[in-house]
Order: structure tokens, then C-alpha cells, then sequence
């Protein structure tokens, strides 16, 4: 049974991480569209709705929260996509490596390319909507705590709806339900600091959420790429 | 060490219609398995679910006679795929693609550089596997057997947009690979001698 020795676990998933950026480095395209669609959005309310400084501090918090939910839920359903139709995902089935580990590998690589990013231009939209500078901190740390899970359990649908033909629709279908303890915990977590209120149970509840996501998700994504790639 | 890979009884459904049915083989170290059969016969379904990309309807695969069952993941790992997809990212080389898959298998002892060399892409090894050609594209997909080190290639057409050589060349390989004890199973419309070895088994008449 013992064959040569197997590369560590860690060795596949840090060379799975660095394989997807690596992609990504040769096509940055793919990184700016989460992004662009995300600072569009929550540039162009304020626009519509009026220079009123109140209105838009009290809007603030939810449209960023919505825009940043949207913009993960339209990128997830590249994220097994390109590997499905060129058969690496074939390889990635086959290899000795735990299929969860490489499956999270690629997870992480996917928010790196997509929720990080939001995160870093978040304390622009703070700005946009006139939210007291104290808020920066609250609305980069709920963006990335939210970010991540989603990156994690839309691992899930986008693993799910993989084989379907423009399964988009129905990935988003799948993935609401899962999204919304995040965007009302996110959101309100937002505002109540924006109110200048105590907001640690908000951000205690996004961090819960993201170590449920962080122990189950690979498991599920994983069961899921079998199922779907048949 | 010579092993011993059996199929017995297997069967697959695609919907209600089934594709084979109580499907059999037995193949030892050393020997080729030829599968023919006409299009849309489920050659490839069976190549894929012998490698446990996907799952029989009925029937059981053994190694060495244990039922693969009890340990898929150390099962799976003992097969290469070679599929009409090429497995690679059109974006990277096609010796990135192979460095990354290495760090997934055990090592083989080759070099990449020198399977590269083997399937004559050397002077492409500097391009994305998007510019290469077809042929190409597949000539790269070979030296993924190459590198894996296991012991069955389980190869889906290995004939499609492959010159006179490149054929040449897949006999060869494999014919290699037979000989040094491996095992290889081939769905192919072409015949294959690989040293003599050579068991057929015929699908969907």
C-alpha cells in the first residue's frame, strides 16, 4: 500500500492558492469586476438620492452592505466554472490530496481575488455617505468577516450549480437564504457604530458565522464538485 | 510487484436508458485493455467511473481483490486521466500547469523539463497553453502521464489531433509504460499493439 512519499497537505493547498492567483495576475479583468460593479453601485445612490447628509448617513450602511452581497453573488459562479470546462477539475478529483483542503485553497483564493478587494475600498463608500471616519475600522473588519463567508458558502452553490448551464440564477436562489443572517448582521453591525452605539454583538455574530462557514463549507463543497462533475 | 485491477458486473444508466450492463474485465500488471465500442456507447462514462469521477449504477472494482470501496481516496490515486479535455489553464504554460499538478502526486522522478522535451514542446514551453494548437495542447496533456508515476493511465482517445508522430509517439509511451509493469486502458478506435499485451474488450453491440 505504501507508495513514494505524498506531498504535504499544506504544499497542495498553499499550491492551489498560488496556481488561481497566478491566473488571475495574467488576467486582472477578472478581478476588477466585483469591484467595479461594487463602487458603481454604491457611488451612484448618492447621486440619485440627494446631497442630504442625514438621509445618506442613514442609508449608508445597507446599500454598502447590499452592493457587496451582490457583487460576491455574481462572481461566484466563475469559481468552479473554468475549471469544470477545462477539465482541471477532472485532475483536481483525481489527485491523493483531501478534496475539502484543496476545495478551501481554492475558496481563499477566490475571496483574495474578490472580497479583499471591497474590503480595501470600503472606507471610500464610508466617505460617500458622510459616516463619521470612527466607522472606517467597523465597515472594513464587518466587510471582511461577510466577505469571507460568503466566499465560503457560495463554495458551495457555485460547487452545486457547476455542471448547470447557466445555473447563475439558480445559484443566487440557493446562496439568498444563506446571505441574509450577513447582510442584516453586517449592515446593522454598520449603523450602530455610525449611531456611535455598541456594535461588538453584531461583529461577535458576523466572526461566529464565518467559523461555522470555515468548518463545514469545504466539507460540503467538496461532496458537492463530486455530485456535480459527473 | 504485479497487480491485479477487476471490474465485475458493472452497469450505468444514464436517466432511464442504459448504457451497459454487467461489464466485466480483469487486467494485470504489464497488459493494455483496449475498449471499443461505437459512439455513444458509454466508453468514456466507463473510463471515467473506473477512475471514480463518477459512480456505477451496480457492479464492483477491485485492486489486488479488495473492493476499491473501502478506500477510495488511495484508489483514485493510483489512476491518470487523459480525457478529450486537457486538464490545463489556458492562461498559464504548460510547464506551469505541470509544476502545479506536481505539487499535488507523489513524485515520479522526472523531470518536467524533460517530459516537456519528450512530447517535442520544447520550444513552446515558454507559451500559454491558449497559443499552442491542438495537437499540442494534447501532446502537453500526455506528459501529465508522464509525470504522474502511478500505475494505470486510463486514456480516452489519445488518437484525436495528433500527427503521424504524435501517434507514434502515444504508442510508444504507452508500450513504455506497459512494459516497466504498468497497466493502461485505452478507448480507442485504432489498434494498438504496446508489446502484445493486449486484452480487448468490446461495449455497446
Amino acid at each position: 500500500m505504501s507508495g513514494p512519499a505524498l506531498p504535504g497537505l499544506i504544499d497542495g493547498f498553499g499550491s492551489i492558492i498560488r496556481r488561481d492567483l497566478l491566473l488571475l495576475w495574467r488576467r486582472p479583468g477578472d478581478l476588477l469586476n466585483p469591484l467595479v460593479f461594487f463602487i458603481m453601485v454604491s457611488t451612484l445612490f448618492p447621486l440619485a438620492v440627494g446631497p442630504d447628509a442625514q438621509v445618506l448617513r442613514n442609508i449608508g450602511a445597507g446599500v454598502t452592505w447590499v452592493a457587496a452581497l451582490l457583487s460576491m453573488l455574481l462572481s461566484l459562479n466563475t469559481l468552479f466554472l473554468t475549471d469544470f470546462e477545462d477539465g482541471s477539475l477532472d485532475q483536481l478529483l483525481l489527485s491523493p490530496q483531501p478534496l475539502p483542503l484543496l476545495a478551501l485553497g481554492k475558496t481563499v483564493a477566490h475571496w483574495i481575488s474578490t472580497g479583499l478587494p471591497l474590503v480595501v475600498v470600503s472606507p471610500l463608500i464610508v466617505m460617500t455617505y458622510r459616516l463619521p471616519s470612527e466607522v472606517v475600522p467597523v465597515m472594513m473588519g464587518s466587510v471582511a468577516l461577510g466577505t469571507a463567508s460568503l466566499s465560503l458558502v457560495g463554495a458551495i452553490g457555485a460547487a452545486l450549480t457547476v455542471g448547470l448551464h447557466r445555473g447563475t440564477t439558480l445559484l443566487s436562489l440557493l446562496l439568498l437564504p444563506l446571505a441574509m443572517p450577513l447582510l442584516i448582521f453586517g449592515a446593522r453591525t454598520v449603523s450602530l457604530a455610525a449611531g456611535g452605539e455598541p456594535y461588538a454583538g453584531g461583529m461577535n455574530l458576523l466572526a461566529a458565522y464565518l467559523v461555522g462557514a470555515l468548518a463545514l463549507a469545504p466539507f460540503a463543497t467538496a461532496a458537492a464538485l463530486r455530485i456535480s462533475n459527473e | 510487484m504485479t497487480h491485479i485491477l477487476k471490474a465485475e458486473q458493472l452497469s450505468l444508466f444514464r436517466g432511464e436508458r442504459c448504457l451497459f450492463d454487467s461489464i466485466g474485465f480483469a487486467l494485470a500488471s504489464g497488459e493494455l485493455l483496449l475498449l471499443r465500442g461505437p459512439n455513444g456507447s458509454g466508453k468514456t462514462s466507463l473510463l471515467r467511473g473506473l477512475c471514480g469521477l463518477l459512480e456505477f449504477e451496480d457492479g464492483k472494482i477491485l485492486w489486488d481483490d479488495v473492493d476499491i470501496s473501502r478506500d477510495r481516496q488511495s484508489f483514485r490515486a493510483r489512476f491518470a486521466w487523459y480525457g478529450h479535455k486537457t486538464g490545463f489553464k489556458l492562461d498559464l504554460t504548460a510547464e506551469e500547469n505541470l509544476a502545479f499538478e506536481s505539487t499535488l502526486r507523489a513524485p515520479s522522478g522526472l523531470a518536467i523539463r524533460d517530459a516537456i522535451d519528450r512530447l517535442g514542446l520544447n520550444r513552446q514551453r515558454k507559451l500559454p497553453v491558449r497559443s499552442l494548437s491542438a495537437g499540442q495542447q494534447r501532446r502537453a496533456s500526455l506528459a501529465r502521464l508522464l509525470l504522474s508515476g502511478v500505475k494505470v493511465w486510463v486514456i480516452d482517445e489519445p488518437f484525436t489531433n495528433l500527427d503521424a508522430d504524435g501517434r507514434a509517439l502515444v504508442e510508444e509511451l504507452v508500450a513504455e509504460h506497459v512494459a516497466g509493469g504498468g497497466m493502461a486502458i485505452v478507448a480507442t478506435h485504432h489498434d494498438m499493439l504496446a508489446g502484445g499485451n493486449v486484452k480487448t474488450l468490446e461495449i455497446g453491440r
